[in-house]
């Protein structure tokens, strides 16, 4: 049965798609048939940090109006074998993310895929709310500062009680956290909110953390997802992170400040 | 940090404000949340009660739900205006 996950966090601008694109990518590098749908209807743009936009036919509401079957509308990726998008569509509609709409097509992904990628849209309005309401598990995406923090809060609050699961009375999905745009520099001069503080506050596990990093705007100008620029440091983060998310230990990196030596130390930085 | 640090105005070190906000914030939202849904209205109500006796602002009304076991507490507190 797959699993079917969604990427979430309420605020706008913290990096759901970049981290769905890295994530759904990561997973089908280590040969697990993955596909990754975007839930941003009016808005798409997964296409586009995916670097398939020029080949999308057809689209999720497509499929749901029945205009278009499932695999007329999965777009095959050129670079990474086992990773197929589902790109939103672009009307206006809202309502057109039908709850049985939906759970048709999640049913049918889940047929033939692993892992299910719902890139959730910001906010909490009905794009949000379906893309999480079919999900067995939530990666909630949140930068260290303090808008970020609190609405993921309130996401939490959403996944505990808006969901097919919750609704059932089966209580909240599992949810973990990841860290994005994360400074060490700055936590270390106190300018930012440390991992432990966002802990303490959202008290959830910790999936990964991304330090802030030239890589990922470099990666989504190029069309090109982020895990696949290896060298990076972002990038290895994110794989850090897929690791994990498939059960595996793996040390945190990029969380602490390089040590400096004595001149660097006494005269900061 | 460099010892320069130490003569920085401590308005610098804003992650622990941020922290400090944060945690009296989403505190306040998640009682808000785990509460039954009457409560806004109740406390709008019990409000426009007493500001047919007294002029209160918003502020004067705090409830506070606790949960003790099996037992659900409603904490009522009424903040009257100094007499001038």
């Amino acid at each position: 049965m797959a699993r079917i996950v969604v990427i979430t966090s309420g605020k706008g601008g913290v990096g759901k798609t970049t981290t769905s694109a890295a994530i759904a990518t990561g997973l089908a590098l280590q040969g697990r048939k993955t596909a990754v749908v975007d839930f941003d209807v009016g808005l798409r743009n997964l296409d586009l940090i995916m670097g398939c936009e020029r080949r999308v036919v057809y689209d999720f509401v497509n499929v749901i109006n029945g205009d278009a079957n499932l695999r007329q509308a999965l777009i095959k990726d050129k670079r990474t074998d086992n990773l197929f998008i589902l790109p939103a569509s672009q009307t206006r509609d809202k309502e057109a993310l039908t709850t049985e709409g939906v759970e048709r097509v999640l049913g049918e992904l889940a047929k033939e895929f692993e892992f299910v990628i719902c890139d959730s849209p910001a906010g909490i309005e009905r794009g949000a709310l379906m893309a999480s309401y079919f999900a067995d598990e939530a990666i909630v995406v949140t930068n260290p500062e303090v808008s970020s923090v609190r609405d993921s809060d309130r996401m939490l609050g959403i996944l505990a009680s808006k969901t097919k699961k919750a609704e059932e009375g089966g209580g909240a999905i599992p949810a973990t956290l990841l860290l994005t745009r994360y400074s060490p520099a700055r936590v270390d001069k106190g300018e930012m909110l440390s991992i432990e503080d966002v802990q303490d506050i959202l008290s959830i596990d910790l999936l990964g953390v991304i330090p802030e990093s030239q890589a990922v705007l470099n990666a989504s100008n190029s069309g090109v997802p982020v895990v696949l620029d290896e060298d990076s440091d972002a990038g290895q983060a994110y794989l850090d992170a897929v690791a994990r998310f498939l059960g595996e230990e793996r040390p945190y990196r990029f969380t602490t400040l390089e040590k400096k030596g004595f001149f660097g130390r006494l005269f900061g930085g | 940090m460099g010892i320069f640090d130490y003569f920085r105005s401590p308005k610098t070190r804003s992650a622990s404000q941020a922290k400090e906000r944060l945690q009296i914030i989403v505190a306040r939202e998640r009682a808000h949340r785990s509460g039954p849904d009457y409560l806004p209205a109740l406390h709008r109500e019990i409000l426009a009660v007493i500001r047919k006796y007294v002029h209160v602002d918003d502020e004067a009304v705090q409830m506070n739900l606790e949960r003790e076991g099996d037992c659900e507490v409603l904490e009522l507190n009424i903040t009257l205006p100094e007499k001038d």
